[in-house]
């Protein structure tokens, strides 16, 4: 008879479906303090005149009047556009040779490919300098151009953003059905066209999502410009010049909104690809497993080759200016330029780089992951959730700049009640946490979904309150996206320029941040140090990562590796 | 209706349940006795999962109620109701093994370690997989594992039992298998059960009552004989079993006229004039008799299928319906009597084996 007091309290919830309840709405409330309302505040900074007073458009009409301004958004479409065409073609080719082809040494190309993932972009643009620079070796290869401009920016951006395309297309590449080939050659189809009517067709939707990945990571990104940008002008640095050198917000605020909108509608078409590729493979579909073809194989082995080379002479020639005396007229070895406090700054930035990694990681992974879970697994509130998913997808489509930017506005206000996180290390790390939710979430969501939906109903009818199987089951069974969840945040944190190029304070200066300033100051040595500072970290935290991952897995994932007889 | 709830174990009254537009079920209102088994049997997207998740508390009914033990459980959460549930998905935490498993729920309800232990190991037995209980899911067949959520299912000793469509991820020998062990289970505990299928043998060979559903409301509710040989909508004959359609209209005489031959059946509840559908099964129609019995008509083989223990005919009677009509016949007796194609014979339809149908 007990049943009966819980009747009609609330219709057919449980104490868990309220808690849930709850958080959602917490959720929806922090994603308003933390994305909606600086975005909002920014929108309305960009309408408003330097007194504040709300002055329509007319920000926008001094902007299309202004040409060196207009002139930066060709260069960024331009920047952008190249790119993303140069690095489209070099990933699926390289991607085609991991998953399509025989080619011997495939984990170790696929290993080299990532580096770029492990520095912060402004490593390739440091690099480049000490290539083609104008102390550069091989600055006549240039024949004449310099690389302070587009052909450098290009270049860079190419390097950096190379393993983002290369994990895309290999995704795409490798879901394939081979029945489809093996129809195509009982039908007596040329490789070519099976090639052409197959493969590309198989891997649109991948292709397309990459480009306009690519395109974004570009055309937002500043590191790069800043260093090796030269008189060569982009919307990027264009913000940072009004801002932090004129002091002119309105028309930050205004190029933020121009920057904003390509990257909204690349994000957009991005989804909706992405939706449609999911369609492509059935259950009943069977992997293609390449047979081996010594020419296209050995071409292959050549081709990634070349790119490892490139990859490793980048990030090698980074290391080796780091630890050159003078560059180049003494080329002695010395540990000297990783002395910063003769550069006026010590080692603190590091330290605060590794915090807020840290803090990152940590907090950002639990934040993400019950957020996840709330918006996949309850069973209540459809709308609420939506919001919530929503919400959790914005800010892949807002450029780091853009948040940054509309932190100070929102957080740096004097009647913000919030205004004491301003300048702490707290904004970083709530910044860091927004910029990069969208990934994380999304590699969540995926692995709950390829949890049964009906442990929750099966718990429920066992009289399992929700947070018990969530601890005994969810959590054990989701480790491994949840470390690699943590990785991704520790590792962006670190290398992120973008983000807190706007938000960092005297107390809470960033290795990254440090390494563009030391760059600006003409001590370039010091930059490439700095830069590899953080390259080691993230060395060590992968390798830790999977060390410890490894060992934990053994521990707790018994089940996963013991798939004996099915029957 | 609140006499009849107070024998029952479990009613619903009026149930309806809407996703947005769409009405998944309408106004169900059943009575299940208690050690009952029933099935709710119909097409996919017939709501007899809603009608399920329902009772469960898993979906909250759009209005009506859910009585259990006299008890009105409608606003109750699923964790509030006591019921065992089984899913298609089986739904095996794959970190645990067979015997945390089991356990699971036994844990939270603050047994003790020693009768926990005996209660898993009473269950291992009673699905006979004492030998796995170290093991993890995905080692295990599906029909073992579907074994596993069974014995989780009845750890906690539910007093209803409700099985969505248990069995049909499983291989055919292994389904076959399963209805019968779980049957006996069921019989053995006495635990009143639901069971959600599509399958209507499944239907027809494990349930007390089947009750069966076609867009979101229960069109007959019976024993497994009632269904199937007195099928009250020709949707039902024909979902259930196989079942020959033979147009025909109502004559003076009360005979159906099927084109130029007068079929004699039961007809009483039909006006003259009313066109109507006849209805009769394979294994009813007769072949080889006396031309003077009652019913009969010549029809020529057109072809023969094989289909084990027995052969299905397909004849064509022209001046009877266009269609070609089918008759089964044990495989013993057609080796007997020789049929090849094209050959002629009389088929007799006994009056008793018809059923019409308005059309």
């Amino acid at each position: 008879m007990n049943l009966l007091k819980f009747a009609n309290i609330s219709r057919g919830k449980d104490s868990s479906d309220r808690v849930g309840q709850i958080m959602l709405t917490a959720y929806i409330l922090l994603f308003l303090v933390f994305l909606v309302l600086p975005l909002g505040g920014l929108i309305y900074k960009s309408l408003q005149n330097k007194q504040g007073e709300f002055v329509g458009l007319s920000n926008y009409y001094l902007y299309l009047q202004e040409p060196a301004l207009f002139l930066s958004l060709y260069n960024s479409l331009f920047i952008a556009i190249t790119s993303t065409i140069i690095v489209v073609i070099l990933a699926f080719l390289f991607s085609y040779a991991l998953t399509r082809t025989c080619m011997p040494f495939k984990g170790f190309f696929r290993l080299m490919a990532l580096i770029p993932l492990l520095s912060p972009s402004i490593l390739a643009a440091i690099a480049l300098v000490y290539w083609f620079g104008n102390q550069g070796v091989l600055k006549y290869f240039l024949l004449g151009h310099s690389i302070y401009g587009p052909i450098g920016i290009i270049m860079a951006s190419v390097y950096w953003t190379f393993p983002h395309a290369l994990i895309i297309l290999t995704t795409s590449l490798s879901l394939s059905d081979s029945r489809l080939y093996e129809a195509a050659e009982v039908l007596k189809t040329s490789k070519l066209r099976a090639f052409f009517t197959i493969t590309i067709p198989g891997a649109r939707y991948g292709i397309i999502s990459t480009a306009f990945v690519i395109f974004t990571l570009v055309f937002t990104d500043f590191g790069v410009p800043k260093v090796i940008g030269g008189n060569y002008n982009v919307l990027a640095t264009d913000i940072y010049k009004e801002v932090v050198g004129q002091q002119n917000f309105q028309m930050g605020a205004v190029i933020s909104m121009v920057l904003l909108v390509p990257a909204m509608l690349a994000f957009f078409i991005d989804r909706y690809s992405r939706k449609k590729q999911i369609s492509l493979l059935t259950s009943r579909s069977v992997v293609f497993k390449p047979k081996k073809h010594f020419n296209v194989d050995m071409v292959m082995l050549g081709f990634c080759s070349i790119l490892a080379i490139i990859i490793l002479l980048m990030i090698g020639m980074a290391q080796f200016g780091a630890l050159v005396k003078f560059w180049p007229y003494d080329l002695q070895l010395t540990l000297s330029n990783y002395n910063f406090e003769v550069a006026g700054l010590g080692w603190e930035s590091f330290y605060n780089s590794v915090r807020l990694a840290l803090y990152t990681a940590i907090f950002g992974t639990i934040i993400i992951f019950i957020g996840s879970y709330l918006v996949e697994k309850l069973r209540t509130d459809e709308k609420k959730r939506g919001v919530v998913q929503f919400f959790a997808l914005m800010p892949m489509a807002v450029p780091g700049l853009v948040l940054g930017l509309s932190y100070i506005f929102f957080f740096n206000a004097k009647d913000n009640p919030l205004n004491f996180i301003y300048a702490t290390m707290i904004i970083l790390v709530v910044n860091t946490i927004v910029h990069f939710y969208t990934v994380s979430h999304l590699t969540a969501v995926t692995a709950l979904k390829q949890m049964d939906k009906e442990f929750e109903s099966v718990s429920l009818s066992l009289k399992i309150p929700i947070y018990k199987m969530f601890w005994r089951v969810t959590l054990p069974v989701c480790l491994p996206p949840i470390f690699d969840i943590s990785i991704y945040l520790f590792v962006n944190a670190m290398t992120t320029v973008s983000g807190v190029i706007f938000i960092y304070s005297y107390d809470t200066t960033l290795a990254s941040v440090s390494s563009i300033h030391l760059d600006e100051q003409g001590d370039v040595a010091a930059a490439a140090a700095m830069a590899m500072l953080i390259v080691y970290v993230s060395i060590f935290v992968r390798l830790t990562h999977t060390i410890i991952t490894k060992g934990i897995l053994n521990r707790t994932q018994a089940w996963r590796y013991n798939v004996g007889d099915t029957n | 209706m609140l006499g009849k709830n107070e024998e029952s174990y479990l009613a619903t009254n009026n149930l309806s349940k809407s996703f947005g537009t769409f009405e998944a079920i309408r106004n169900i209102s059943i009575n299940i006795q208690e050690g009952e088994f029933v099935c709710f049997l119909g097409p996919s997207g017939c709501g007899k999962t809603t009608l399920l998740r329902c009772i469960a508390g898993l979906e909250i009914q759009s209005t009506g109620s859910v009585i259990q033990k006299k008890i009105d459980i409608s606003n109750l959460p699923p964790s509030s109701r006591d019921f065992g549930i089984v899913f298609q998905s089986y739904a095996l935490f794959p970190n645990l093994s067979v015997f945390s498993n089991i356990a699971y729920g036994l844990v939270n309800n603050k047994w003790n370690k020693h009768d926990i232990n005996q209660r898993v190991g009473e269950l291992l037995d009673l699905v006979s997989l004492t030998e796995h209980a170290k093991k993890y899911p995905s080692q295990l067949s599906g029909g073992e594992q579907q074994r596993v959520a069974l014995a989780r299912a009845l750890a906690i000793s539910p007093g209803l039992l409700l099985l969505d469509e248990p069995l049909s991820a499983l291989d055919a020998k292994v389904r076959v298998f399963l209805r019968k062990q779980i049957k006996d289970l069921q019989r053995k505990l006495g635990v009143t059960t639901i069971m959600v299928t599509h399958d209507q043998e499944e239907a027809q060979t494990m349930a007390d009552r089947i009750f069966v559903m076609k867009d979101g409301e229960i069109i007959q509710v019976g024993t497994p004989t009632e269904i199937y040989t007195r099928a009250n909508s020709p949707f039902i004959a024909d979902f259930i079993g196989i079942m020959n359609f033979i147009p025909a209209i109502i004559g003076k005489n009360n005979k159906a006229h099927c084109n130029s031959v007068i079929i004699d059946c039961d007809t009483q509840d039909f006006q003259n004039n009313q066109s109507v559908h006849l209805a009769i099964r394979p294994e009813d129609i007769q072949l080889n008799v006396e031309k003077s019995d009652n019913n009969v008509l010549e029809a020529t083989i057109k072809e023969i299928e094989f289909l084990g223990s027995f052969q299905r005919i397909y004849l064509e009677a022209s001046n009877v319906t266009k269609d070609l009509i089918m008759a089964d016949i044990p495989s013993p007796n057609a080796r007997k009597i020789n049929l090849a194609l094209n050959d002629k014979l009389n088929i007799c339809f006994p009056v008793e084996d018809i059923r019409v149908y308005p059309n």
